[in-house]
């Protein structure tokens, strides 16, 4: 009996794409297990984690979050280089309501996310019209200079940040939490991008002029994605103020700017799963690092120039492209 | 007082222009922002302190040695990493802002923080001009700064190596056509922008102690004079950065010295605003904008 070789997605693509119709539970499988893993892994592990590590993994979802911001707004061709703009002015949203008018962390934050979004945008309307590397620079630029303003104008405690915030009741709550905001940004923007509002957007990155020349209104769509990164990039700095209790200038801070960039590179741009595994990647690997001190910021910069140079399309559009390769043994009739 | 701020406002200025030379040589000719600029400033005035302190050559030997070394990392750079990404100028941003960043943090792990870190100065004592003193190593400052700016103009008009470098900036398919190769020119250009940026780390790193922190401030204040003058523009980067040297020591004198760097920050971002070519620019309009 002679056998020969077949592609697994083949059939399952035809089926599930165009017509909705999987003939068997194998099949299901087949397309249920990618996206399973992200939630089982997140949700199932989280309790068993010991305290250290579920800190880690709290901070590792902040900057996972970043990235996926950072991967929207580059899905619309918006770069930036300064992913700490959003998450400084959403961390100190919520830390100056929490510290001055006393709000608890379940007001502040969804607060931070709303007013962090359109502040930001407001911020970067001006600007708007730019391209590719102007963008980049003013988005690089920006965060440096509100924290110059903070320290030369001594407002929201100046150097010294507001510190004693209400921190969250219990550690594995808010592990959940952010947890939970992060798969549903990253199952919501992926469905986003596959919807034709995302093809818009693609379209700017693509050829804006040719959108443009279809009679869409590109600078309505970049607000609108403007407004959607910056809101989750401000949630993740509401959230993470609660966490360590503290707004300051940290939060504009370097770290915040290029690690996103460095995990969207090292995952891969434009997919959103991407981005997030190199979250998991890196975070956790610096954590490792930590007795090695500032050389974790020396293996970011290299990781950033491995990749760009080594794997400029990232681990996850590779494993993806393996995964759809899969083959199984079938008989010749 | 106010004679004291135009002094030191020009020599502020001439500090501005020596920092954004390199940095607008390189985007002029190859069209790659070198964000590694203030990674390579820094490594070469480590690298002088360390040949002259921890090996103990001559002041003079060490600053050629770092001269040298911080072009041949120019040259690594182009080769290695820019060459892969040419083109793509979101990929060569990220890659050379990484290496900066990787070069920089380096040394702050190997504890290079401190006072003892100086360059000693050229000349030491102090001239006066009416009730203002300045010090000799500020003149020679401005004198260099003039100087190669001089040395630039007659470079890329009357050798070979500067047409080429004139030729592929203008435009790169003809020069190919004539047998200029892009890449080596690109290479070149490179290693000229990193030993320009090795020059002014000597000569102005005496006036403080070296610092990694001062490498982003010299991206950043390279970028301001660069971006407000037009990117690419040398008339644009003299006159950007006597703008900016003023506002500078105007701010710093008569407002605080904490406002000082605001103000190449702020000047980024509004000319980046209004008129994205800068000033002087010879860059499209069309390219940056729609």
């Amino acid at each position: 009996m002679k056998k020969r070789k077949e592609r697994i997605d083949r059939g399952i693509k035809v089926r599930s794409e165009d017509i909705f119709a999987l003939s068997s539970y194998r099949e299901m499988i087949y397309l249920l297990m990618p996206r399973a893993i992200p939630v089982v892994g997140l949700l199932g592990i989280a309790p068993f984690l010991s305290p250290y590590w579920q800190e880690v993994f709290i901070s590792t979802s902040i900057y996972a979050l970043l990235a996926i911001s950072w991967d929207l707004l580059i899905s619309a061709g918006l770069v930036s280089l300064g992913q700490s703009l959003f998450y400084g002015i959403g961390s100190y949203i919520a830390g100056a309501l929490n510290h001055y008018c006393g709000w608890s962390p379940l007001f502040t934050i969804p607060v931070a996310t709303v007013m962090g979004g359109v502040l930001c945008t407001v911020l970067l309307l001006p600007v708007l019209r730019l391209r590719g590397i102007y963008f980049a620079m003013v988005m690089l630029v920006l965060p440096l200079m509100l924290s110059r303003l903070v320290e030369a104008t001594r407002i929201l405690g100046g150097t010294e940040g507001l510190p004693g915030l209400t921190p969250f009741p219990n550690q594995l709550i808010a592990l959940y939490v952010i947890q939970l905001a992060l798969l549903a940004t990253l199952f919501g923007f992926r469905r986003l991008m596959a919807s034709d509002y995302g093809l818009v957007l693609k379209g700017i990155n693509d050829n804006d002029r040719s959108v443009m020349s279809a009679g869409l209104n590109i600078y309505l769509y970049k607000t609108q994605v403007l407004f959607i990164g910056a809101s989750v990039g401000s949630f993740a700095g509401a959230f993470g103020t609660h966490i360590d209790m503290f707004a300051g200038m940290p939060g504009f801070a370097l770290d915040y700017a290029l690690l996103p960039v460095a995990a969207a590179v090292v995952g891969g741009m434009g997919t959103f799963a991407g981005p997030m595994l190199g979250a998991f990647i890196l975070v956790p690997l610096s954590e490792i690092l930590r007795a090695l001190g500032a050389l974790r910021i020396v293996f970011y910069g290299l990781f950033l120039v491995v990749f760009i140079v080594g794997l400029p399309e990232g681990i996850f559009p590779y494993v993806q492209r393996k995964y759809h390769q899969l083959e199984r043994w079938v008989e010749l009739e | 007082m106010l004679l004291g701020t135009l002094i030191y406002g020009f020599i502020n200025s001439c500090i501005l222009a020596l920092l954004a030379l390199g940095f607008n040589l390189t985007f002029g000719i190859s069209g790659v922002a070198n964000f590694a600029y203030g990674a390579i400033y820094i490594f070469s005035g480590f690298l002088t302190w360390i040949t002259m302190n921890s090996i103990g050559l001559p002041y003079l030997l060490s600053v050629f040695i770092s001269i040298l070394c911080a072009a041949l990392i120019g040259l690594l750079i182009y080769y290695i990493v820019i060459l892969r990404v040419k083109g793509l100028a979101l990929s060569e941003v990220m890659a050379t802002f990484g290496l900066g960043i990787a070069i920089m943090e380096l040394f702050r792990y190997f504890d290079f923080v401190g006072f003892k870190y100086t360059l000693p100065v050229f000349f030491d004592g102090s001239i006066g001009f009416g009730e203002v003193y300045v010090d000799y190593q500020r003149l020679f400052i401005a004198l260099i700064a003039v100087a190669l700016t001089l040395f630039l103009y007659f470079f890329t008009r009357h050798s070979k190596i500067g047409l080429a470098f004139r030729a592929i900036a203008q435009d790169e398919r003809t020069a190919l056509t004539f047998g200029i190769d892009s890449d080596r020119i690109g290479a070149l250009s490179m290693a000229f922008g990193a030993a320009l940026a090795a020059i002014a780390a000597i000569v102005i790193l005496p006036l403080g102690t070296i610092a990694v922190e001062g490498g982003y401030e010299v991206l950043i204040n390279a970028l301001a004079v660069c971006i407000v003058g037009g990117l690419g523009s040398t008339v644009g980067i003299l006159v950007a950065s006597v703008l900016i040297g003023y506002a500078q020591t105007f701010t710093a004198n008569y407002l605080e010295p904490h406002w000082m760097m605001l103000v190449s920050l702020i000047a980024i971002a509004v000319v980046l605003t209004i008129k994205p070519s800068g000033l002087f620019s010879r860059q499209k309009e069309l390219e940056e904008r729609i």
